[in-house]
């Protein structure tokens, strides 16, 4: 797998939000994803970065074009918060900690192809999720 | 302070999203609509989100939020325009609007406000005799 392209997006505040929003489609369109896998990936992008600003107290996202063997967009969200002590119940619809919908975690997972969690409680999370062309 | 315009017409109040919205603009559009259902005495709220290009989860809560509050304040809300790969993912990501009525466009939902209200004032009518 090569990577193409990569950049890495500060997850900080609300207005960076809308900055991973915004380049996030952008570089999806590069790639050639159609319009509803970009909105698919945005929504997905948008969802995660909600989450590392709110529960793990902002980070950043490395935004990758990918080549090889298909075409595709990697996002990687990465945070030192205080972790996920148990992630398949955070994966389920309508689990929050917080005061939203749990529909972030579960619901980006079903808009990518690939996805994947890393967290240590008390270290941080790494939420990285593809979607091919 | 950055802040989505709200237009009166009539008994409608009229909202065109035209920025991509962060969390808090969406919550101030929340607050804002309430106060001016609350002032105008309006009794319909249409929200064209035809920019939007993407509803996720937050926004999704805010138009729910929205058609809950100006319901209990007496005024119907529609929301209308959303593009069709917006309709693909909010299925998707496992939200279905419920309670947030929709039209295709500004004027199916203009239509769709008339009908509901004149409906309602008959029904009144129909109370007093």
């Amino acid at each position: 797998m090569s990577v193409v392209h990569s950049e890495i997006i500060p997850v900080a505040s609300e207005p960076d939000m809308v900055t991973v929003r915004r380049r996030v489609r952008e570089v999806a369109g590069k790639v050639g994803l159609s319009l509803v896998d970009q909105t698919k990936l945005v929504t997905a992008a948008s969802e995660l970065a909600r989450n590392t600003l709110i529960y793990g107290g902002g980070g950043t996202m490395q935004l990758e074009s990918l080549n090889g063997p298909r075409l595709g967009v990697r996002l990687t969200f990465v945070d030192n918060g205080p972790g996920i002590p148990n992630i398949e119940l955070a994966l389920q619809d309508g689990f929050t900690t917080g005061t939203g919908l749990g529909l972030g975690l579960g619901g980006s997972k079903r808009l990518v192809h690939e996805f994947e969690v890393d967290s240590k409680v008390g270290q941080g999370t790494r939420v990285a999720v593809t979607r091919w062309k | 302070m950055e802040k989505i315009p709200i237009l009166r017409m009539g008994e409608f109040l009229l909202v065109t999203i035209q920025v991509d919205m962060h969390d808090r603009l969406a919550m101030t559009l929340q607050e804002d609509l309430t106060s001016r259902i609350s002032e105008t005495a309006a009794r319909g709220v249409l929200i064209d989100i035809s920019s939007l290009e993407i509803v996720d989860s937050f926004i999704g809560r805010m138009l729910g939020n929205i058609a809950a509050m100006s319901r209990v304040l007496d005024a119907q809300t529609v929301v209308v325009g959303m593009q069709p790969a917006v309709a693909i993912t909010l299925v998707e990501l496992g939200m279905s609007l419920p309670g947030v009525r929709t039209a295709l466009n500004v004027d199916a939902g203009m239509e769709l406000l008339k009908q509901s209200l004149n409906g309602h004032k008959a029904k009144k009518n129909v109370r007093r005799t």
